[in-house]
C-alpha cells in the first residue's frame, strides 16, 4: 500500500463513494478501512517467510509450472533452445501449482487399453483404478475412435447416420439417387447432430448441382442454416452469396457482402471496397449508414494524408505540441469529430476537416456535437471556446448560456480536465445577464467532481432547446 | 453471515473423478505417439488443461516443447508434433500449412492431431483438401466436463452460445449428449428429467438414444442425483443481461474469472506483481462471501479481519513454550487465512473504485427501471447518453437488449435513433452486430403490428410454421417475442417490497439484484421441481413459446433415495451465470436440496455481447 494517509482518508470520505450506496455505507466502509489497516499491518510479522504457502507466480501472472506459463517459455527461449530447455526443467522443479495425485496405478495406461476387443467392457481399467471399484467407466472413453473402420457398404440412411455419430469413417457414396440423399439428410436432422447434419451437406454439395441442392434446403430450415454456417466458416463467399441470392434474402446477401471489408486493411482498397457495397440491396435505413461509412473513411483517408504531412513537416504548432497518438483511419464518426474539434476547430466549413463540415456532411445531432466538442476543447484548455460552445445571443442581444446536454455532464466533462473554476463554463463570461442563476455551492460540485446533486435545479432554469 | 447447509441436506458427488478420467484418458493419447514429441496447444484449452494436469505430467510422457497454436508459425525441430486444438477451421489451416511446409521442404515428421471434445466432419474436410488428410493421424479427447468446483462442472465451450443460438448450428449437441451420457454412467440414473427449449429437448433425445443403444448399464443401480433439469439460455436472457451484484458475479463482470481462477494485478495485490488466484469453495474465506451481496462483504470482511488480528494478538503473551505451539500449529492457517483475506479485501477495493468512477449507482438505477418497466423514456435517454459519450460499446449493447427484451423491442423510431447513434459512437461495422442480434432476438425493432391479440398471433404463427418453404428470414423461429412483462407477472419476479429489502437476510432470490428482481431461470425450476412438473405452468410456458419444448420424463421405479430426491442436476444449455448459481444455492439451503451445475460455460453479460459482436476487439 503506497497510498498516504491523507489519500487514503479522501478515497474513502470524497462523495464520490455515495454514489454506490448500500445500507449503512458509512458504517461498512469504515468497517472495511479499519479491516484493511488490521491486515497491512500484520503483515510485516508475517511477510519474511510468506512464500511457502504461494502459488510461484511468473512476471506474467500464470504460475510456474502451469501449462501456460509453460508455453510462455517456449516462445520466448525458442531461439535459443538449449538454454531454454535447461531453464525449464530447473523451474519446473519447484511447481507447486495445484498438484494432482499421482495415477494410483505404476502401469503404462495403454496397457489397460491395449488388446481390448469388445466395446463396452472396461473391466481392467476400473479394476487398475483401485479407488474406484464400483463405479465403470463410460464405454466410449479412450478408445480412438479412428482405429474403428469399416468400408462395408450396404448401410440404411439410420445405420450410416449412426456411424457418422459414432464418428465413424463411413462412405456415403452409395446415396447416389436424390431420395437416397434426403433420407439421408432427414434422418440426420431427425437425430439433432449437427456435426452428422454437416457431414451429409458436404456430401449433398459435392454431388449434387448448386440449384438442386439449394432448392431442397429451402424447404429444410435446420439443414440450411447448417450450410450456411458451414460456407461461412470455410470461406465459400461466392457459394454463400448464390445461396442468399437463390433464397430471395436480399438483406443477408448485401450484409454478407459487407462483411468482408473487415478482411481488408489497405485504407484506399476498403474505400473502394465500401463503395461496391452501397448499391446493394440493404434496408433504407442501412443504405443511408453503409453510404455513410464510405464517406466516413473517405474523409479519414483525406485528412489522415494531410495531417501526417503536416506533423512530419514540423512547422504546425498544434502538432508540435500535442503529437498525434494514433492514425484516424478507421475510427468512429464520434472519435474523427473529437480529433476534427482537437486539432482543426477553426477551420472554415469548406475544409473537409472542419468540425462543422463533419456535422452538416453526418447530420450529428446538437447534442452529440456539443458533447465531443466541449470534451476537446476542454482537454486543450481552451475555455473560450467552451463558454462559446454554451453561449447564445437572444433577439434582445442579451447572452445566454444553453445547453443540449444536462449540466451536471458539462461539469463533469469539466472537471476531469480541472477546468479553473474561475474560467469554467459558469465564470468565464464577462456578460453575466446569463439567466442561469447558479446556486453558490456549484464550486464544490465542480471540485468533487461528483454528481451533482443540482441537475433538477439546472434544468429547471436551463432552457434545454 | 453465510448460511449453513441444513443438516439433513444431501452430500455431494465426487466430481473429482472426472478429472483423472480427462487426464488418463490425455495420457493414452499422448502414449499413441511414442517418442519425444513437441506438443502445440490451442489457446483455449490451456486453462482447462491447467487444471488437469501440468508440465510434469506432460514431460513424463515424453511431450518436450509446448507451442501455442497461434497465427505465426512456430518453429520447432521436433521429429513429432502433435496438436491439441478444438475443432476450428482456422486450426486446421494452421495444421495444413506447416505439415505443407514440410512437405515442400522435404522434411518428413510424425502429426498428430487430437481434437477436444470430438472432432468435425468439417475439419476433416479442411484436412483433406489440404492435402494432408493421411499425413496427419487424428484422434478424441473426450475432454467436456471439467469441475470448476465441487458443484459446479464447466464445458468450457462458449463458442457454444454463437453456434447455436445465433447460426442455429447443432454440432454442440452430441457434445452435450456425451457428457450427460458420462455423467448418467459414473453418477446415474437420473429418475426425474425435465427440460425446457428446443436445443435442451433435442440434446434431452440425443442423450437418451445413447442410453438405449449402449446396454443399461445404469439400470438396477441406485440413483445418486434425482433430478436433472435442463434448460436453454434463450428461456432467459433477461437475468443474464443485468449487472451482477453478488460477490462472485461482481468479481465475474470485473475481473473476469476465467476457467475458476482469476488475475488479481497490482491494483488489487497492493504489490507489483499479479496473482492468479483459484477461486472455489476451497478457499475458505472466498466461500463464505462469494454468494452475498455485495453490501455485506465489507461487514464479513471487518469481522474477519479483527478475529484475525485477535488470534495474532494472543501471541504477545506468550511464553517461548506457548509461542513454539503457535508458530507449528496455528500460523500457518493463520498465515493462509490472511493472504487470502487481504486478496480480497483488496478485490473489493478495486470494484469499489471501477464501479464509482462509472456511476454504478445510476446503472443500477435504469436496470431496476427497465426489469419494473416504469420510465422507459428516461431509461432510453439514459442509454442515449451513454452511447454519446462512448462509454464502453459492449455496456451500451448490454443495455439496449435489456430494454428490447423486456420492452418485446424497441419502437421504431427509437430502434433507428440508438441504432445510429451507437454506428457514429462505436464505428459503422457494428451494423453487423445489430444484425446478429436481431437474429439472435436479442435486439429487435418492434413489428408495426406487433400489438396483436392472442388469436391474431397465434394464426400468424400458424401461418408462418406452415409455409416453411417461403419465409424470407429464417431466423424467425429463433427470434421470437420475449412476453417478458407477461411472464415477470405470471410468476411473481418483482417482488413487491414493504419497507426495506433486508440484503443481510435475504428472503428470496432476489437478493441476488438487490431485492429487486427474481432470476426467470431460477424461478422456472423452482416452480417445476415444486410441482415435479410442469402442471399449471401451461401460460407461462406459452409465453416462453416453448408449448412443444417444455418435457417431463419420470421413471416409474421409485429406487431413489429420499437423500438423492434432494439432489438436483441443473444443465444450462449457453451458459449460465454466477448470480444464477448463488440464487439456486440460496434456494438449496431453503429448501433442503443440493444444486449441481453443468454450464456449457460460465457467461455474464459481457460474453454474450461480445459473441454476438461482429467486430473483434
Amino acid at each position: 500500500m503506497n497510498r498516504t494517509k491523507g489519500d487514503e482518508e479522501e478515497y474513502w470520505n470524497s462523495s464520490k463513494f455515495k454514489a454506490f450506496t448500500f445500507d449503512d455505507e458509512d458504517d461498512e466502509l469504515s468497517q472495511l478501512k479499519e479491516s484493511k489497516r488490521a491486515v497491512n499491518s500484520l503483515r510485516d510479522f508475517v511477510d519474511d517467510d510468506d512464500d511457502d504457502d504461494l502459488e510461484r507466480v511468473s512476471w506474467g501472472g500464470e504460475p510456474v509450472g502451469s501449462i501456460s506459463w509453460s508455453i510462455k517459455e517456449t516462445a520466448g527461449t525458442s531461439v535459443s533452445n538449449h538454454e531454454g530447455r535447461e531453464q525449464l526443467k530447473s523451474r519446473n522443479s519447484f511447481s507447486s501449482y495445484a498438484p494432482l495425485p499421482k495415477p494410483t496405478s505404476t502401469y503404462s495406461l495403454s496397457s489397460f487399453f491395449r488388446g481390448r476387443t469388445r466395446p463396452g467392457s472396461f473391466q481392467s481399467l476400473s479394476d487398475a483404478l483401485s479407488d474406484t471399484p464400483a463405479k465403470s467407466y463410460a464405454p466410449e472413453l479412450g478408445r480412438p475412435k479412428g482405429e474403428y473402420r469399416d468400408y462395408s457398404n450396404d448401410w440404411s440412411p439410420s445405420d450410416t447416420v449412426r456411424r457418422l455419430r459414432k464418428g465413424k469413417v463411413c462412405s456415403l457414396e452409395r446415396f447416389r439417387s436424390l431420395q437416397d440423399k434426403l433420407q439421408l439428410l432427414e434422418e440426420a436432422v431427425s437425430m439433432h447432430d449437427g456435426n452428422v447434419i454437416t457431414a451429409v451437406l458436404i456430401f449433398l454439395k459435392r454431388t449434387l448441382s448448386k440449384e438442386i441442392l439449394f432448392r431442397e434446403l429451402e424447404v429444410r430450415q435446420v439443414a440450411l442454416r447448417h450450410l450456411i454456417h458451414f460456407l461461412k466458416e470455410i470461406g465459400d463467399q461466392k457459394l454463400l452469396l448464390d445461396l442468399f441470392r437463390f433464397l430471395d434474402r436480399t438483406e443477408e446477401l448485401a450484409l454478407s457482402h459487407y462483411r468482408e471489408h473487415l478482411n481488408i486493411q489497405d485504407p484506399e482498397k476498403r474505400k473502394e471496397f465500401l463503395k461496391t457495397c452501397i448499391g446493394l440491396p440493404f434496408s433504407a435505413e442501412d443504405s443511408a449508414h453503409i453510404q455513410d461509412h464510405y464517406t466516413l473513411l473517405e474523409r479519414q483517408i483525406i485528412i489522415e494524408a494531410n495531417d501526417r504531412h503536416l506533423e512530419a513537416a514540423g512547422q504546425t504548432e498544434m502538432f508540435r505540441k500535442h503529437p498525434r497518438k494514433a492514425s484516424i483511419l478507421n475510427m468512429p464518426l464520434v472519435t474523427t469529430l473529437f480529433y476534427s474539434c482537437f486539432y482543426h476547430y477553426t477551420e472554415a466549413e469548406g475544409t473537409f476537416s472542419s468540425p462543422v463540415n463533419l456535422k452538416k456532411t453526418f447530420k450529428i445531432p446538437d447534442k452529440q456535437y456539443v458533447l465531443t466538442a466541449l470534451a476537446a476543447r476542454a482537454k486543450l484548455r481552451a475555455w473560450h471556446d467552451v463558454d462559446a460552445l454554451f453561449t447564445t445571443k437572444n433577439w434582445l442581444g442579451y447572452t445566454k448560456k444553453r445547453a443540449p446536454i444536462g449540466f451536471h455532464r458539462v461539469v463533469e466533462i469539466l472537471h476531469k480536465n480541472s477546468a479553473p473554476v474561475q474560467s469554467s463554463v459558469f465564470y468565464g463570461s464577462e456578460n453575466d445577464k446569463s439567466e442561469v442563476p447558479l446556486p453558490t455551492d456549484i464550486t464544490g460540485v465542480c471540485q468533487s467532481g461528483g454528481r451533482c446533486g443540482h441537475k433538477v435545479e439546472l434544468s429547471h432554469q436551463v432552457q434545454v432547446p | 453471515m453465510a448460511f449453513p447447509h441444513r443438516p439433513d441436506a444431501p452430500e455431494l458427488p465426487d466430481f473429482s473423478m472426472l478429472k483423472r478420467l480427462a487426464r488418463d484418458q490425455l495420457i493414452y493419447l499422448l502414449e499413441q505417439l511414442p517418442g519425444k514429441k513437441d506438443l502445440f496447444i490451442e489457446a483455449d484449452l490451456m486453462s482447462p488443461l491447467d487444471r488437469i494436469a501440468n508440465v510434469s505430467i506432460l514431460k513424463q510422457h515424453e511431450v518436450d516443447k509446448l507451442y501455442k497454436v497461434e497465427s505465426k508459425p512456430a518453429v520447432s525441430s521436433s521429429e513429432q508434433l502433435c496438436f491439441l486444438v478444438r475443432p476450428r477451421i482456422k486450426n486446421m489451416r494452421y495444421i495444413a500449412n506447416l505439415v505443407n511446409a514440410d512437405k515442400l521442404a522435404g522434411r518428413t515428421r510424425k502429426y498428430k492431431v487430437i481434437f477436444s471434445p470430438q472432432k468435425f466432419y468439417a475439419c476433416e474436410m479442411v484436412l483433406e483438401e489440404e492435402g494432408i488428410y493421411g499425413d496427419v493421424s487424428c484422434d478424441e479427447w473426450a475432454f467436456s466436463l471439467l469441475p470448476l468446483d465441487v458443484d459446479l462442472l464447466s464445458m468450457e465451450l462458449p463458442e457454444f452460445f454463437r453456434d447455436y443460438f445465433l447460426e442455429g448450428d447443432q454440432r454442440w449437441i452430441n457434445t452435450v449428449a456425451q457428457a450427460l451420457h458420462l455423467l448418467s454412467t459414473l453418477y446415474g440414473p437420473f429418475p426425474n428429467c425435465y427440460g425446457i427449449g428446443r436445443c435442451a429437448k433435442m440434446s434431452y433425445e440425443l442423450w437418451r438414444k445413447l442410453e438405449d443403444e449402449e446396454d443399461g448399464e445404469t439400470k438396477g443401480r441406485r440413483p445418486e442425483i434425482g433430478h436433472i433439469f435442463l434448460l436453454d439460455r434463450d428461456m432467459d436472457f433477461v437475468t443474464a443481461l443485468c449487472s451482477q451484484v453478488v460477490y462472485e458475479g461482481l468479481v465475474d463482470d470485473t475481473f473476469r474469472i476465467k476457467c475458476g481462477s482469476v488475475d488479481f494485478g497490482p491494483e488489487v495485490t497492493s504489490s507489483d506483481k499479479s496473482l492468479k488466484v483459484l477461486l472455489n469453495a476451497e478457499d475458505k474465506v472466498f466461500n463464505e462471501i462469494r454468494n452475498e451481496h455485495f453490501s455485506n462483504v465489507f461487514g464479513f470482511l471487518s469481522q474477519k479481519a479483527r478475529n484475525l488480528q485477535a488470534q495474532y494478538d494472543r501471541r504477545r503473551g506468550m511464553d517461548i513454550k506457548q509461542m513454539k505451539n503457535f508458530v507449528s500449529q496455528e500460523l500457518k492457517g493463520l498465515k493462509q487465512e490472511h493472504r487470502l483475506l487481504s486478496l480480497h479485501i483488496g478485490a473489493c477495493e478495486s470494484i469499489m473504485k471501477k464501479k464509482t468512477k462509472q456511476d454504478f449507482q445510476e446503472l443500477i438505477k435504469t436496470e431496476h427501471a427497465l426489469l419494473e418497466g416504469f420510465n422507459i423514456r428516461e431509461s432510453t435517454s439514459y442509454i442515449e447518453e451513454h452511447i454519446d459519450r462512448q462509454v464502453s460499446p459492449i455496456e451500451s449493447l448490454r443495455l439496449m437488449c435489456l430494454l428490447s427484451i423486456t420492452e418485446n423491442g424497441l419502437i421504431p423510431k427509437d430502434y433507428r435513433s440508438l441504432k445510429t447513434q451507437y454506428l457514429q459512437s462505436y464505428g459503422p461495422e457494428h451494423l453487423l452486430t445489430f444484425s446478429n442480434l436481431r437474429r439472435a432476438g436479442l435486439l429487435t425493432e418492434q413489428a408495426p403490428g406487433d400489438t396483436l391479440t392472442a388469436v391474431e398471433s397465434k394464426v400468424s404463427k400458424l401461418v408462418t410454421d406452415k409455409a416453411a418453404g417461403k419465409i424470407t428470414d429464417a431466423f424467425s423461429s429463433l427470434a421470437k417475442r420475449s412476453n417478458f412483462r407477461a411472464i415477470s407477472k405470471k410468476l411473481n419476479l418483482i417482488p413487491r417490497v414493504d419497507g426495506e429489502y433486508d440484503l443481510k437476510v435475504p428472503r428470496d432470490m432476489a437478493y441476488v439484484f438487490s431485492g429487486a428482481y427474481v432470476p426467470l431461470s431460477c424461478r422456472i425450476i423452482e416452480q417445476v421441481l415444486e410441482r415435479r412438473s410442469w402442471q399449471g405452468l401451461d401460460e407461462v410456458v406459452r409465453l416462453l413459446n416453448c408449448s412443444e419444448l417444455a418435457f417431463t420424463d419420470m421413471t416409474r421405479e421409485d429406487k431413489a433415495s429420499s437423500e438423492s430426491l434432494r439432489l438436483i442436476l441443473v444443465v444450462f444449455l449457453g451458459g449460465c451465470t454466477f448470480s444464477e448459481i448463488s440464487a439456486l444455492r440460496f434456494l438449496g439451503r431453503e429448501k433442503g436440496y443440493r444444486f449441481i451445475f453443468l454450464t456449457t460455460a460460465v457467461t455474464n453479460s459481457a460474453r454474450l455481447m461480445e459473441a454476438m459482436s461482429e467486430v473483434k476487439a
